[in-house]
Formats: C-alpha cells, sequence, structure tokens
C-alpha cells in the first residue's frame, strides 16, 4: 500500500509554484464562462505564452466560477506578491491584450477591467464558494494548497466521531437542500443506528429548474465534496457512501470519477484512509431525468437502479434505507460546508448568520436582474440586498416585481416583502421556502398566472404517478390554470383550484406533492387581482 | 420472446460486424461496461446509460438484452427505462436543437424559441422532424441560469439566444427554414 499523501509537503511544493512566475492569470472556466468562450479566451493565452517566450514569466491557471456569470468569460491578472485585476467579458483578443498589458507594460486595461468594489463582489460572505476562482478543480494539489483535506486529517486523528458530531451541532448549520433539517440530528441518528452496514448519500440531483449551485460545486471543487462526506462517514460510522448526480451534469460526473480516484491513490479514500483504521469506498451514481429522485426514499429506489418512487416515511432512512441498511442523506452544499466547520470550528459558523439559520447560503441569481450569477451571503441578508445591491437591479428601469425561490416547491414573493431577511423560518412565513437555492427575480412585465401554470406543467410532468392526489391533482390544476390564463377560466375554475390545491397540499405521499401547490397558493395570496382580471376580462367578453 | 442472441439491431452497418454474437460490435461496449459492473442489478440505470450512449437510444431489443444480462424480468427493465425523462426510444435525427426551459429561461422567453422553431420545422417538441434532419427538445434547466435563455445546439451550449439567432443557427445546419 503506497504511503499517504503528505498534506504539509504538498503545500509547501504548491507555495513554491506561485511564486515560480511572477504573473499568474486565472481564468474561469465554468460551465457558465465556456459557454460564453472562455476555452477559446484560455487558448489565446496559451499560445500567446508558448509564441512569446513568456513561459517563465506568466502561468494561466483554470479555475473554477468567479461568480459574475453574466460578465463571462472572466479572468484575474495576479502579480506575485501584490496587485490583483479583474476582467470581464474577455475575448481572445482581449486577453492577448490584457496579458500583454501588464506583463510588459506593467499597466492594466481599463476598458476590459471588472470593478470588484461593486456591491456585488464586497456584499458577499464566500465559505462554500471560497474556492471558487482560486483553485485549479483538476488538481487535488491546488485544492490542498488551499487548506484542502485538514479538517479531514484533523477529525482522523485528534477528535472522535462523536466530538464530530457534537462540533457539526454547535455550528448550528440545517440541511441545504430545502427543508432546514438540523444536520447534527440527522448524524446523530445515524451514528446510533445499529447494523454492520451504513450508508451516506450526497443528494446532487439538483432539479429545482433555476438552481445550479450543487453543480458549480461538484465541478469547481470536487474534493470539497469529498472531504465533507469522509468526515460524515467518519462520525455515523458508514464506511460506504454514493454521491447521486443528476445525468444533466456530465462535467460534474467526470470530475467526481476523477477525484475520487484520485482522492483513492493518495489515501484519503479506500483503505486505512491516512493510514488510521477508518476505510470508506465512495461511488458515483447516475440519475437519469427524474425531478423525484431529488426526494430522499426516490433517490434511494433510483441508486438501487429501479423506478424513483418514494416510499411512506416512517421508517426513514436512517432506520431503513439503502438495501435495507441505515442509510443518511445530505444535500451536497450541506456536505461542502462540513470541511470548513471542522477546520474553523462550530462556534466561528454559528457567528455568521442569524440565530437561528447559521452561516451562508449559495443562490443562483437569475431572471430579470443585472447581475446574475452564483452569490453567497450570510443567512438573514434582506431580499433587498441581494436584488438590489449585489444583483444591481433591474434592468431597463422596469420595476421589481416578485422574487421566486424554492422552484416548483416554492412561492413568489412581491416587493413589499424586500426586506425580509432571508433565512428559513421567515421565508416559511411568507409561504415560500429556502429551497436548493434558486432565486429568480420577475419584473413588472411577468404574469403571476403565467408562472404559476409554468410552475403546475412542470409538477404534472414530473409527478411520479405513485399517488392519485399529485398525479391526478396537478393534471386538473394545470388544466384550470390553463383555462385561467387563456382567458376562458370562470369564478368557479378559481374555486376549484383553491380547493385542489389544499387537497393536493394535504393528502400527497412526497414532500413534492405536498409542496406542488405552492406556487399557485403563493401567487394566489399575493396577485390574486391578476387571477381576477384574467376572469373580469372573460365575463367583459361574453357580456 | 425470440432469442435476441442472433438478431440484428436495427442501424447497424457492416463495419460495425465481428465477433460480437449479435453480429454487433457496439454491443462489446455494453458488455464491457457490464464485466466492470459485476452483472450487479443494481447497474439497470447505469447499463442503459451506456447503451444509449452507444446506439443512440434504446431499441427493444437493446432493452431485452440489458434484462437477460442483469437476470431482470423485461417488464421491470421496460419500467425503469421508460419512468426516466432521459431514456429515448426511437432513433434521434441528424441534429439536435435542446432549447433550456428552466425558469430564469422561461422568463426570458425560452417558450417562444420552442414555438418559433417547432413551427419553423414542423416538428413537436421531443420529437424528430420526418426527414430525420431535426430533432427538437427542451430541458428543465441547464444549470447555465446567468445565461438565459440557453440553447444547446448538438452539444454546444449557446447563451443569451433569441427566436431569430436560433432559427438562424437551425437553418445554418439543416437548411430550409421555409
Amino acid at each position: 500500500m503506497a504511503a499517504p499523501i503528505d498534506l504539509h509537503e504538498v503545500m509547501e511544493r504548491e507555495r513554491e509554484e506561485r511564486f515560480r512566475t511572477r504573473w499568474r492569470v486565472k481564468a474561469c472556466s465554468s460551465t457558465a464562462c465556456l459557454s460564453a468562450g472562455a476555452g477559446a479566451t484560455i487558448k489565446a493565452m496559451e499560445d500567446l505564452v508558448e509564441r512569446d517566450d513568456m513561459v517563465l514569466e506568466v502561468q494561466v491557471i483554470p479555475t473554477g466560477c468567479m461568480g459574475l456569470c453574466s460578465a463571462g468569460p472572466l479572468i484575474r491578472m495576479m502579480r506575485r506578491g501584490g496587485d490583483e485585476a479583474d476582467y470581464r467579458n474577455v475575448t481572445p483578443e482581449a486577453a492577448v491584450e490584457i496579458v500583454r498589458s501588464h506583463v510588459l507594460d506593467e499597466e492594466p486595461v481599463p476598458e476590459y477591467q471588472l470593478d470588484t468594489s461593486m456591491p456585488f463582489f464586497t456584499s458577499q460572505e464566500r465559505v462554500v464558494l471560497a474556492n471558487g476562482g482560486v483553485i485549479n478543480p483538476d488538481r487535488i494539489e491546488s485544492y490542498v494548497a488551499h487548506g484542502g483535506y485538514q479538517a479531514l486529517e484533523k477529525a482522523l486523528t485528534t477528535m472522535k466521531p462523536k466530538a464530530v458530531v457534537e462540533e457539526i451541532r454547535k455550528s448550528g448549520i440545517r440541511g441545504r437542500g430545502g427543508a432546514g433539517y438540523p444536520v447534527a440530528s440527522k448524524w446523530s441518528l445515524l451514528a446510533a443506528a445499529s447494523g454492520k452496514t451504513k450508508y451516506v448519500v450526497a443528494n446532487g440531483d439538483e432539479g429545482d429548474p433555476g438552481a445550479y449551485m450543487d453543480r458549480t460545486i461538484m465541478e469547481d471543487d470536487p474534493h470539497r465534496l469529498i472531504e465533507g462526506i469522509a468526515i460524515a462517514a467518519y462520525a455515523t460510522g458508514a464506511n460506504q457512501a454514493y454521491i447521486y448526480v443528476r445525468a444533466e451534469y456530465p462535467r460534474a460526473i467526470e470530475r467526481l470519477d476523477r477525484a475520487i480516484r484520485v482522492a483513492r491513490r493518495n489515501r484519503l479514500l479506500g483503505r486505512k484512509i491516512l493510514d488510521t483504521n477508518f476505510d470508506l469506498t465512495v461511488e458515483v451514481r447516475i440519475g437519469a431525468g427524474a425531478f423525484v429522485c431529488g426526494e430522499e426514499t426516490a433517490l434511494m429506489a433510483s441508486i438501487e437502479g429501479r423506478r424513483g418512487t418514494p416510499q411512506l416515511r416512517p421508517p426513514y432512512p436512517t432506520e431503513k434505507g439503502l438495501w435495507g441498511s441505515p442509510t443518511m442523506i445530505n444535500n451536497v452544499e450541506t456536505l461542502a460546508n462540513i470541511a470548513p466547520i471542522i477546520s474553523r470550528g462550530g462556534d466561528w459558523f454559528a457567528s455568521l448568520g442569524t440565530e437561528k439559520s447559521t452561516g451562508t447560503k449559495v443562490f443562483a441569481l437569475a431572471g430579470d436582474i443585472t447581475n446574475t450569477g452564483l452569490i453567497e451571503v450570510p443567512m438573514g441578508t434582506t431580499l433587498r440586498e441581494i436584488v438590489e445591491d449585489i444583483g444591481g437591479g433591474i434592468p431597463d428601469g422596469k420595476q421589481f416585481k416578485a422574487a421566486q425561490t424554492g422552484g416548483p416547491s416554492g412561492g413568489c414573493i412581491p416587493s413589499k416583502f424586500l426586506d425580509t431577511p432571508v433565512d428559513y423560518d421567515s421565508l416559511r412565513e411568507l409561504g415560500s421556502i429556502m429551497g436548493s437555492g434558486g432565486l429568480i427575480v420577475m419584473d413588472e412585465d411577468v404574469q403571476m398566472p403565467d408562472v404559476a401554470k409554468y410552475f403546475m406543467e412542470f409538477s404534472m410532468d414530473e409527478s411520479c404517478g405513485k399517488c392519485t392526489p399529485c398525479r391526478v391533482g396537478t393534471v386538473q390544476m394545470h388544466n384550470l390554470l390553463q383555462r385561467l390564463c387563456d382567458g376562458t377560466g370562470s369564478k368557479q375554475d378559481l374555486r376549484d383550484l383553491e380547493h385542489l390545491c389544499s387537497v393536493v397540499r394535504d393528502t400527497s405521499l412526497c414532500g413534492l406533492g405536498q409542496a406542488a401547490p405552492n406556487p399557485v397558493i403563493s401567487t394566489l395570496q399575493y396577485f390574486r387581482d391578476e387571477y381576477i382580471a384574467l376572469i373580469d376580462q372573460q365575463e367583459v367578453v361574453h357580456a | 420472446m425470440s432469442d435476441t442472441r442472433t438478431r440484428r439491431v436495427a442501424g447497424a452497418t457492416d463495419s460495425q460486424q465481428g465477433d460480437h454474437p449479435s453480429g454487433d460490435n457496439r454491443f462489446d461496449l455494453v458488455d464491457k461496461h457490464l464485466k466492470r459492473a459485476r452483472y450487479e442489478q443494481d447497474q439497470l440505470i447505469e447499463t442503459l446509460h451506456v447503451a444509449q450512449d452507444v446506439f443512440g437510444y434504446l431499441s427493444e431489443d437493446i432493452l431485452i438484452y440489458v434484462a437477460r444480462a442483469l437476470r431482470l424480468p423485461p417488464s421491470m427493465v421496460y419500467g425503469v427505462a421508460t419512468f426516466y425523462h432521459l431514456f429515448t426510444f426511437d432513433p434521434p435525427g441528424d441534429h439536435s436543437c435542446t432549447v433550456c426551459t428552466g425558469t430564469a429561461c422561461f422568463v426570458k422567453g425560452a417558450d417562444d424559441i420552442v414555438q418559433a422553431v417547432s413551427d419553423t420545422y414542423s416538428v413537436p417538441a421531443g420529437e424528430t422532424s420526418e426527414d430525420g434532419s431535426l430533432t427538437l427538445k427542451t430541458a428543465r434547466c441547464l444549470g447555465s441560469c446567468g445565461l438565459a435563455p440557453v440553447v444547446v445546439f448538438d452539444g454546444n451550449v449557446l447563451g443569451h439566444q433569441d427566436t431569430e439567432s436560433t432559427l438562424e443557427l437551425v437553418a445554418g445546419a439543416v437548411g430550409g427554414g421555409g
């Protein structure tokens, strides 16, 4: 058996590498920037370095997401031990100009420069995304150089499993998948469960349309997730773990597969991890396009190779999960928070955010907003700060109408609640949910009944068909919404719709069915006049 | 049920014929995956992914082949394959145009793009045109919401699309549009 990785030696080596050249160019090569042409930009810079013989002067480093996806491709020029300059919309020609100007003339290129003093950057607090735009996701050394796997080493060599769970309890972290269940409680349940085989599962089935936080973590910082899984498994006595990833994320699957292989080779996974008595196998399992598989019992059915239909709980997975053994399912973002909590302590984590919602939350900011991209803010940040400061407001001088959170299980928050702090409990009070972190901003042109219909169509398509209220109810609700949106609906249709909302909510088998009426309920609550207007219009026509 | 081992899968060309008992060497790739997965039954979804990658779609023969290899009832394999949206049972067109209809793209008018391509090429969303030149698909969310609306044409992800740019794109590859 090969010796395990020496984290401190790798760190030293990487530090030397960092100071090898006078300039380093970090180039965002996340999916959004690649779609905007980052591949050609990176190639142009590499060719330039080669052609102009700047190999000893400049190194080009592809990194994960820098955040401001709407301004991609993004690059960052970093001078050894000194200044940094960020650039946006960097075409291949611009990249050549920028690199030449910095390296030869020590001059920035204001034309493409990105103002990093704007609130989009200064109002964020990056814990989960700390490595975005910093490390090269394909190199474990790069992760280690920024403190990677030290939390795992600390846990395995200096902490008892119980102490790890205790630290998580102190942090107060709640599940980032949407429901906000205390993470430490879940961990204690699995730790207390009896049985020789126990499983830890990372839920990377990010099915909410408009959400891509988990994808970014899996693609841009795969080792962070693996480290979190390893710590969770150690704390709960599990020796087998799965990462369940949507098939729609091929790049995440590829990166995780490679990261797992590399971690195993370095004795960070496999047998006798870091020369301790802890063994852990991690495997990637791929979904095949079914929203319901984000629900934990359906997800387990899918891992077992079956149709992803949910089961009634109890028994909860921590009693009887995969193949009948105790299983714990955590969201990807939750697990990405674990290493920092162990490294810096639960008290540090609890000092971020609010009393009942600690830490930070990553949001995918999209829709009718100036700055779209991936942001991370302390829990309790107000919606106004997110929309107006970080998001830069609504473009084209239009008015903010609503923010949608929680995807098809969530709701729309109108402008009068812009000053609500974003945390689990406040959002729930408003009839929405935190969800996994999609945050879609809608301007005055968006018709709310259309939005409700859009989400109902989604829930109707994605209903797994196992229980009748959800299978039949979503179709009927969609029909009613279709009629209302077409302007052919009646007051009775609206009454039927409201009645169905409560039936489906109260009688569906799983959380997804129970939450399917939420977009309708919340738009009816805040934008009822728009529904009424659609009916009146029709009655006017008939008169 | 007929013996799949002696039947050929439609679409296999002569150059793909070889040593595999089915006469279609593409099954070797499926076999290779099955072997690596030690013929574990819980590898069904992964195996179907591999088969679809290799053949482009899942024909009845392929489903029966996978069922036998994993010692599963064909009804279960069919049930699983039809449950998940990503498995397809018809051969794909020469070109594929996928329009993201996630929430961000929806807000930015993705529905108009789908409608325009669908009308221009007389192909309903989720299907392939009659001449087999174009498959029009919609995706729930490609997770590139910062670039909404997003269109994926023949595997290339393109951001900030509108009806015009998408139709131009499709016409460039498929031709026509009139």
